[in-house]
């Protein structure tokens, strides 16, 4: 519900005059930064819950990737908007531009993770199966973030937190993970 | 299908606001505030942490813009004016690119009162007979204020309509009397993070530094301004002193010159070398060439919705294709 609230602040401002002479361009800007940050969000919540051990962050993992695929509808409906709707400039600038084609292939990978986010999904699809699917996520948000990269003029610090935080919780699982794994096996000496 | 869900779960009978209560077992009704509580503080916070991570609004003056329409200044058009409608002054000086102020259009408008425009010299050197340091208001007084209505075209797809105050570059250039090795003109900007706090960071080579061939300095459409809508140019437009070169992408037309030199050489322009497959030593607006992230074909004029077909040379063509005669402007964007 809460991820609901820039929603709603960014009608007001809309509705306000808030959003500055170029409104579309605010809007599609907030929008996207949303939905990285709530797609980071979701994916921060294993890494949490490998190192806190608490249960919570498994429980919200859902809502906030539901609402980072919200944000992400939207982000592109005021891009068609930008664009009237006219499809084959968009067709020209995903296949043209490298920035919109990561963007575009990241909605794309979200779309499947938010048709099956039901448990009746996961069951038909086998828990296995559901939980490869939805290691599409891990794409999705790096191709999120270099779509803000390359999106971005100049001062790329904003797009670099990003990717390093996405980086970070990557990190966090693969060494959360593998040596529990890996302990049984006997572990590779590293070599300095 | 082996997938059918379970049935749900008989309400039980013994649950909740039936059960008798005993000391120590869980208050439902407590329970459920506590749980609301928990969801609104939950709640809350996920969106004011979004919020405070995401939230970039727009700027000062955005909303008062909205309605005050500006009426168009009492006096014939000029022959390189612009009958269409003039932007509303509170947008034209509060989304504005300055990156000396900051990176956001709204950073300029909020900083630009650090600026300090008097006192304020000109340097002018290079190949003229009369190099010299000039007084600003020295210099805006060897010619006549003239308006001039022209289009803005920014290379990131906004335009603008404004009402400058000035004097033609080409009589200040004729003044400093060029020498015959004289080819190019270069800009440079005030260097001093102390009124200009984006210069402490690196994100540009400072100062900012603009050039145009001596042809095109000469041309009657490049334009000195030093006021807006006949007022004096506010800092986040540029002042005291800036280019208007109205056919070239905004970012051309440099702002708070300090220092004109006419070189032999072509100038090394700041984001030309910032960033060179983006930004062309020309700039000149064309809809045919895209910058390599987006199209240049439409552009929005700020204050519109939708978009509008983006101009050869930002509509200025006919007075300024013949300086490009021969040139492949693919090549020389």
């Amino acid at each position: 519900m809460g991820g609901l609230l820039p929603a709603a602040v960014l009608l007001l401002d809309a509705a306000t005059g808030q959003l500055g002479a170029n409104p579309i361009q605010r809007a599609t800007l907030q929008t996207g930064l949303l939905t990285l940050a709530l797609l980071v969000l979701s994916l921060a919540c294993t890494p949490l819950r490998l190192l806190t051990g608490w249960t919570w962050p498994a429980r919200i993992r859902k809502p906030l990737g539901l609402l980072a695929f919200g944000y992400a509808a939207l982000h592109f409906l005021i891009y068609l908007l930008d664009h009237s709707f006219d499809l084959s400039l968009m067709t020209e600038d995903i296949l043209k531009r490298p920035f919109i084609t990561a963007g575009f292939t990241a909605l794309l990978l979200l779309v499947p993770l938010a048709l099956t986010s039901t448990p009746r999904a996961v069951k038909r699809l086998g828990f296995q199966r559901w939980t490869r699917l939805h290691q599409l996520a891990y794409v999705a948000v790096s191709l999120g973030a270099l779509h803000y990269y390359w999106g971005v003029k100049k001062d790329h610090t904003q797009p670099l937190i990003y990717a390093a935080v996405i980086a970070a919780l990557f990190a966090v699982r693969l060494l959360k993970r593998r040596p529990a794994r890996g302990a049984a096996r006997s572990r590779p000496v590293s070599g300095g | 299908m082996s997938d059918r869900t379970p049935p749900p779960e008989r309400p039980d009978p013994e649950s909740s606001e039936r059960r008798i209560l005993t000391p120590g077992s869980p208050n439902p009704r407590r329970e459920f505030l506590r749980s609301a509580a928990l969801f609104t503080a939950t709640a809350g916070a996920l969106g004011g942490g979004l919020e405070l991570l995401t939230r970039r609004p727009g700027g000062p003056g955005a909303a008062e813009a909205q309605g005050a329409a500006f009426t168009r200044p009492a006096r014939p058009l000029g022959p390189y004016d612009t009958s269409e409608a003039v932007t509303p002054y509170a947008q034209a000086t509060s989304y504005n690119n300055f990156y000396e102020f900051g990176l956001d259009k709204s950073d300029p408008a909020r900083m630009a009162g650090s600026l300090k425009t008097r006192p304020w010299t000109v340097r002018i050197d290079g190949e003229v007979r009369k190099p010299m340091t000039v007084d600003i208001d020295t210099l805006q007084g060897w010619f006549p204020l003239e308006d001039r209505v022209y289009r803005m075209r920014c290379v990131e797809g906004w335009s603008m309509v404004m009402p400058w105050l000035g004097f033609p570059l080409a009589a200040l250039i004729r003044r400093m009397e060029p020498t015959s090795k004289a080819k190019y003109v270069q800009f440079t900007a005030l260097l001093d993070p102390k009124q200009l706090p984006g210069q402490k960071q690196a994100v540009l080579q400072w100062p900012y530094v603009e050039g145009l061939r001596l042809d095109e300095a000469l041309h009657p459409l490049a334009f000195m301004a030093v006021g807006l809508d006949g007022r004096v140019l506010p800092g986040q437009n540029g002042a005291p002193l800036r280019l208007a070169v109205p056919w070239k992408y905004g970012f051309k037309s440099i702002k708070s010159v300090v220092r004109i030199t006419l070189t032999e050489k072509q100038p090394q322009t700041t984001w030309a070398l910032a960033a060179p497959q983006e930004y062309g030593f020309y700039a000149n607006v064309n809809p045919a060439v895209p910058h390599p992230r987006w199209s240049q074909a439409t552009e929005r004029r700020i204050g519109e919705l939708g978009r509008r077909k983006t101009l050869p040379f930002n509509g200025y063509a006919e007075q300024v294709a013949g300086l490009y005669k021969g040139m492949d402007l693919r090549r020389f964007f």
